[in-house]
């Protein structure tokens, strides 16, 4: 009896993933409040902390002290860019704002940052920013090609990304087969242990499907049920945050219409 | 690199052994093999100890796939489909769902067991009597009506998929080829062949379209035509030119098999059967209400109909055909949301000319903004509960023909202002000692969406007799409003 529950409390659990929060302070309070209450038993967070928001300090904190208490974080590649300074892989428009956020930050902050991996095993999930074939060039989940080249990369049955600000989900049958799925918010859906799954939460900070609510993700590794969620919050403080930090108007206007 | 070979259905961890009477899955034990089908067994099965007391007197059935080392992607890609889509799934229409098997060790999904036939054997005695075919058709879109609701087209629709229940609601079975609209569609690119049954398939399920919910009309209407004339109306083909052949072919009108069948029946069944989603029944709950009211049914030339299109016509189809790109754009939900049916109580003797007109506008603002809804116009003759009816006024004239002609003269502005076709609009006279009991049974019947009605004006009259709105507000399972001058 006793190895029985030794073995559900170290083998099934609650994950709630939070993925491109993008020192959005408004939406992450907001999602973290919905995931609190709703319980959890593993934080997950997908990379993408700083850069585009007005509170990149506050989020770094946020995330330092959720990993102290036992949360599983990767590396984005906007915190890798300000941890190491290289900003190749960041289009000119970002720049601006790629500065402001690194005069913000201390060492401390940067250090942390380079404390983070680029990708992380639970269970059978595999946890990791942009992709899983190539985590470190940071390219992109566009379509079905790039899902199917991350599944046959890795044995893991389910891989959580981020890096695409959309929810989706991307399925591989056994035979090669692969599909694409826009997910509906708050409908469970069960990852068949038939095939392998690649899952994008969607972006907590920065949602573009034209929908302004934050979005985020939990996953019930023992009835195998995916739900994606959206989170309303008060997006016109997180803009006028960002108007008054003189960071680019972009960066606040795409927050009200989630573009 | 992973290759194929180290996926979890290449591999499974337990072989799996032939199945035995005795034998124990999970916590069911195997007691007969009822049938054993190319793409699955069905075993009936008992629970191993005690019986939950939620599954209490719920006898059970086992569906195994036949999973022949894993090289059989349509069994398990399908059933793979059904373990997602019937956990999903509740009311009458569909067998309970108790239990299913992980797919690594042993799929299988435990299911209430249904007592009885489909109706497959029923098939090889039609042609039937139209009365018994309306009837089915009736029942089996109800309960089509009822699975739409929950998200998900069938896509698989033929008698052998049907039962009965003794209750007499029909039961669909066979959630194989089925597409949830909440869901991933595991099937979406499995398959390089249209998925679904030759002779059932509607053309845009032909064309690769998986989630409108009036392809299962079209199914629907294959299997009423073909109950009542013995004929397949796009025969039994076995290549895609053959299914293509649907998409510009009109079938040769049931009353030419069957000149006795009622304009009524084809002018329904020709609908269901249109190429054109757009030209079918908007909704499931739309069929079923003509099926119920045969006499309501607006002829055209479907009705009379007595060939099929000319060579030409039929030519310069199938030359519009090869292009055509279905658009697919109507998920379970969205073509449910957009065909509602509401229905407006109209009190003929108790309403003021006030409230007339206030029904009139209500139902105009409502229909305006809902261009798939129907409407249909109800009153309620009052009956004794004991006794004669009187059934004619002084005059003798029928009171039943009264009702009728002051609710179809209530409709004209509203049939005028937003040039309402007339199969969108229905007129019925209901004869009941309970006037509220009348109209909500109607509107549970019909699957009516929302009761538009007045209040009783006189306060005096309301207090002595008690309000009818009232009551139908609390009894009624769908949303009301209470019109009040």
């Amino acid at each position: 009896m006793t190895s029985t529950r030794l073995w559900r409390i170290v083998e099934v659990m609650k994950l709630a993933l939070m993925s491109d929060l993008h020192a959005n302070r408004q939406a992450v309070e907001a999602v973290w409040s919905r995931i609190r209450d709703e319980g959890f038993d593993q934080l997950v967070l997908l990379g993408d902390y700083v850069d585009y928001g007005a509170d990149p300090v506050w989020t770094l904190d946020f995330v330092r002290e959720r990993v102290t208490q036992g949360a599983l974080a990767v590396k984005g590649n906007h915190d890798d860019a300000i941890a190491h300074e290289s900003h190749h892989s960041l289009g000119a428009h970002v720049l601006e704002s790629l500065h402001w956020t690194q005069r913000q930050l201390d060492a401390t902050h940067r250090d942390f940052i380079a404390s983070l991996p680029l990708t992380a095993r639970l269970g059978d999930c595999l946890i990791t920013h942009a992709n899983a074939h190539a985590p470190a060039d940071w390219s992109y989940i566009h379509g079905r090609l790039e899902a199917s080249r991350s599944l046959y990369a890795t044995d893991a049955r389910v891989v959580f990304c981020g890096h695409m600000h959309d929810p989706k989900l991307y399925h591989l049958s056994s035979t090669g087969k692969h599909g694409e799925f826009t997910p509906v918010s708050e409908v469970g859906i069960e990852l068949s242990r038939a095939r392998r799954w690649l899952a994008i939460p969607g972006s907590v900070g920065q949602p573009r499907d034209g929908n302004p609510a934050a979005c985020y993700a939990t996953f019930d590794t023992d009835t195998d049920l995916l739900t994606f969620h959206r989170v309303p919050y008060d997006h016109d403080t997180a803009a006028a945050r960002i108007l008054s930090a003189g960071l680019p108007p972009l960066m606040a206007e795409r927050l009200q219409h989630g573009q | 690199m992973v290759n194929e070979q180290a996926s979890p259905m290449a591999n499974p961890d337990v072989p799996r052994q032939r199945l035995e009477p005795g034998d124990v899955i999970d916590r069911f034990v195997l007691v007969e093999r009822l049938h054993q089908g190319g793409m699955a067994s069905l075993w009936s099965v008992r629970w191993d100890g005690p019986t939950p007391p939620e599954f209490d007197g719920v006898p059970l059935l086992m569906k195994v796939p036949r999973i022949k080392g894993g090289e059989d992607p349509a069994t398990i890609v399908g059933f793979e489909v059904e373990q997602m889509i019937m956990p999903r799934l509740s009311g009458p229409h569909v067998p309970r769902y108790v239990a299913r098997g992980d797919f690594i060790r042993q799929p299988y999904i435990v299911m209430e067991h249904i007592h009885g036939d489909t109706l497959r054997p029923r098939f090889d005695h039609a042609p039937l009597p139209v009365d018994e075919v309306t009837d089915l058709g009736a029942r089996v879109a109800q309960a089509l009506h009822a699975l739409h609701n929950q998200h998900v087209v069938h896509l698989d629709i033929k008698p052998s998929n049907i039962m009965l229940r003794a209750s007499g609601e029909a039961v669909l079975l066979d959630f194989g080829l089925s597409r949830h609209d909440q869901l991933p569609d595991l099937l979406e690119e499995e398959f390089t062949l249209p998925m679904g049954t030759g002779p059932y398939m509607s053309p845009e399920q032909v064309q690769f379209v998986r989630n409108d919910p009036r392809s299962d009309l079209f199914a629907l209407g294959v299997l009423m035509y073909t109950l009542a004339t013995g004929e397949r109306p796009f025969g039994q083909p076995t290549s895609v030119s053959g299914l293509r052949k649907r998409l510009y072919t009109e079938p040769v009108p049931p009353k030419v098999h069957r000149p006795e069948l009622p304009g009524w029946f084809q002018e329904i069944v020709l609908r269901c059967l249109e190429v054109q989603p757009e030209r079918r029944y908007q909704s499931a709950a739309q069929l079923a209400m003509d099926l119920q009211h045969p006499e309501q049914v607006q002829l055209t030339e479907r009705a009379t109909k007595a060939r099929t299109a000319g060579t030409f016509k039929t030519l310069s189809r199938w030359f519009k055909a090869m292009g055509a790109e279905p658009t697919g754009d109507a998920t379970a939900s969205e073509q449910l949301s957009r065909s509602p049916i509401f229905m407006v109580a109209l009190g003929v003797n108790n309403n003021t000319p006030d409230l007339d007109r206030k029904l009139l506008a209500t139902v105009k603002r409502i229909l305006q903004i809902e261009p798939g809804a129907r409407l249909a116009c109800v009153s309620v003759m009052k009956t004794a509960r004991v006794g004669m009816d009187k059934l004619t006024d002084d005059e003798g004239n029928s009171l039943h023909v009264k009702h009728l002609v002051a609710i179809k003269h209530w409709a004209r502005p509203l049939q005028q202002a937003l040039r309402m076709d007339d199969h969108r609009l229905t007129f019925h006279v209901l004869e009941a000692p309970d006037t509220a009991h009348a109209l909500v049974e109607f509107a549970h019947k019909n699957h009516v969406d929302h009761i538009v009605m007045g209040a009783r004006g006189n306060s005096a009259l309301r207090r002595y007799l008690g309000s009818v709105s009232a009551q139908v507000v609390a009894e009624a399972e769908c949303s009301v409003t209470v019109v009040r001058v």
